[in-house]
């Protein structure tokens, strides 16, 4: 994986890295997909992807009003809170 | 009263006999907590308030939680700078049946960050060490809940968590038994995710007892989490007491192949031997796919853990900072760049890559059909035996100077016994079965789904 990938993939994932980051991960991240290519020998041809290992029977839960966290439980767990509400960076 | 060594289910008989003393015992149980904490760092939040007894299935018993799983009103980090401050205003339902029993959470366990590791290395906090020599490593990434177990002689279960191994490795390398249920068999809602279609919560213990006591009270449906099974519980507590004769075990070639210690396999070859002398046949067979399941388990693993820690971005909960006038891009990449430890970004690196266009077929889809293919190995494999059994891990606890110097990859190899029954979301317990320069070795003994019982059964019959 080229410099430059890594510097895209981390953009799309939104992590910053330094640049010894960069140089470590594009190393250890060229070994790691090589050692993945074991994978170009299996035949999956009309083979399905499993996305869960037991099938789950569709489980809705019943359609009633349950009690939930309090606004002051919500917010307890951050100092970017204002009048009642998260605050966040701007978005535009 | 002596606790020292009393096995758990007399504590808890004596308990609802009223025969504790709850102040002696806790002052008694916490100076060892504390002193095993002190010694090999096996705690990332200590829980030494005076408990409140409420009486059930396991009145006061002591419970440690890895620090994966959310605990009301007690620090749960998942072993990451990203969530150093997080106090969870709810139970994991896990936690929540368990304290409903009566049991008392007494701290938070050392684990590699949220998962990411076999050795429990990668911790942003402190590095667990192995009781049985502290130069050697707990294995991963439940350590701290195997390390204390291990180095606990009171009455004592670890809640642990399981993604492609975390607690059949920790129990292998101390010395101590854990058992990983099928996938869905307990509620993943208040399970801090790593990898959503891999995680399971499961149990250490000095017993195969007690790994089953725990999952008892674990287990069942639960509306929260639509990953759960609904199925009904049996009592495993039951299974474990149950005669062998008559059950087939199944012994895969690949388990025992030469990138395994030769003593280790001579060990668990043992270990098969004396089961057959209780009345069990063994034969030996093969699992074609084990050369893919490192692949497609990192692949998938990889590519959960990038969605599932997304939203790990400075707000609401966790690090956070002063905004600054930054833009959410600069914002959050900034968080994340500061408050994730390497591997964590290693893999949130590596997975976005594995999904993006042009990829996603190659890597991602690709892994997830060759489960598919690792799953029907294990099925067909099931139709013929009841049970398989290995080695759990290829070596002893490793030292940390020669964890240093693995390449990831090497690393990553670590898995190659429980890569596989992770993947597929079967059941399974490693118990000990010996050791090798005194150290450890664990059996691997792995089921069908829902078969939790048939690996119990093999379980107790090897004490």
């Amino acid at each position: 994986m080229k410099q430059n990938i890594v510097d895209k993939v981390a953009s799309v994932a939104k992590i910053s890295l330094t640049a010894a980051e960069k140089n470590k991960f594009e190393k250890d991240i060229k070994n790691i997909l090589d050692s993945f290519n074991e994978l170009d020998s299996a035949t999956v041809t009309r083979i399905k992807p499993t996305f869960q290992p037991v099938e789950a029977k569709t489980a809705l839960r019943e359609d009633k009003e349950e009690s939930c966290l309090t606004q002051k439980e919500a917010l307890a767990n951050t100092a970017l809170n204002e009048k009642g509400f998260f605050k966040g960076p701007k978005a535009i | 009263m002596k606790y020292e060594n009393m096995p758990t289910a007399q504590f808890i008989k004596e308990s609802n006999n009223g025969n504790i003393n709850y102040n002696d015992f806790y002052r008694k149980f916490f100076e060892k907590l504390k002193e095993a904490d002190k010694k090999y760092n096996l705690l990332i939040t200590q829980n030494t308030k005076k408990p409140t007894i409420t009486k059930g299935k396991i009145t006061a018993l002591p419970l440690s939680v890895k620090d994966c799983i959310c605990t009301r009103n007690i620090k749960t980090t998942a072993g990451s700078k990203i969530l150093e401050n997080y106090i969870p205003p709810f139970d994991a339902t896990a936690i929540k049946k368990l304290k409903e029993q009566g049991g008392v959470i007494v701290g938070k366990t050392a684990q590699d960050e949220f998962g990411h590791g076999t050795f429990s290395t990668n911790c942003a906090y402190k590095i667990p060490k192995n009781p049985l020599d502290p130069k050697r490593s707990c294995g991963g990434s439940s350590g701290g809940a195997g390390g204390l177990v291990a180095a606990l002689n009171m009455p004592h279960i670890a809640i642990a968590e399981s993604t492609g191994g975390s607690i059949s490795a920790p129990a292998a390398f101390t010395g101590t038994v854990g058992i990983t249920p099928t996938y869905g068999r307990v509620s993943r809602y208040g399970l801090i995710d790593y990898a959503n279609s891999l995680d399971k919560i499961g149990a250490m213990g000095k017993t195969v007892e007690d790994a089953a006591l725990a999952l008892n009270i674990m287990s069942g449906h639960d509306p929260m989490d639509e990953t759960s099974i609904n199925e009904k519980v049996p009592d495993f507590l039951t299974a474990t007491k149950k005669d062998i004769k008559g059950m087939k075990l199944g012994v895969p070639k690949e388990y025992f192949s030469e990138k395994i210690d030769d003593k280790i396999k001579n060990i668990i070859w043992d270990k098969i031997k004396h089961l057959e002398t209780l009345g069990a046949t063994y034969e030996k067979c093969s699992l074609p796919t084990t050369k893919y399941t490192i692949p497609s388990y990192y692949i998938i693993a990889m590519c959960e853990t990038s969605t599932n820690l997304a939203k790990f971005c400075g707000m609401r909960y966790g690090a956070a900072e002063d905004l600054k006038g930054r833009d959410f891009n600069e914002y959050f990449s900034d968080i994340r760049g500061k408050y994730l430890g390497e591997e964590a970004k290693r893999r949130i690196i590596l997975g976005t890559y594995a999904r993006m266009a042009g990829y996603r077929d190659q890597y991602y889809l690709k892994a997830m059909k060759v489960r598919t293919l690792i799953i029907n190995d294990y099925k067909k494999a099931f139709k013929k035996y009841d049970c398989l059994v290995s080695p759990t891990m290829p070596f002893i606890a490793p030292k940390f100077k020669d964890i240093e110097k693995l390449t990831p990859v090497e690393n990553y190899f670590a898995d190659i016994l429980t890569a596989g029954p992770n993947l597929a979301g079967i059941p399974m317990i490693s118990v000990p079965a010996g050791t090798h320069q005194s150290m450890p070795v664990g059996m691997h003994i792995l089921a069908g789904h829902m078969q939790e019982e048939k690996i119990l059964q093999i379980a107790g019959a090897t004490h």
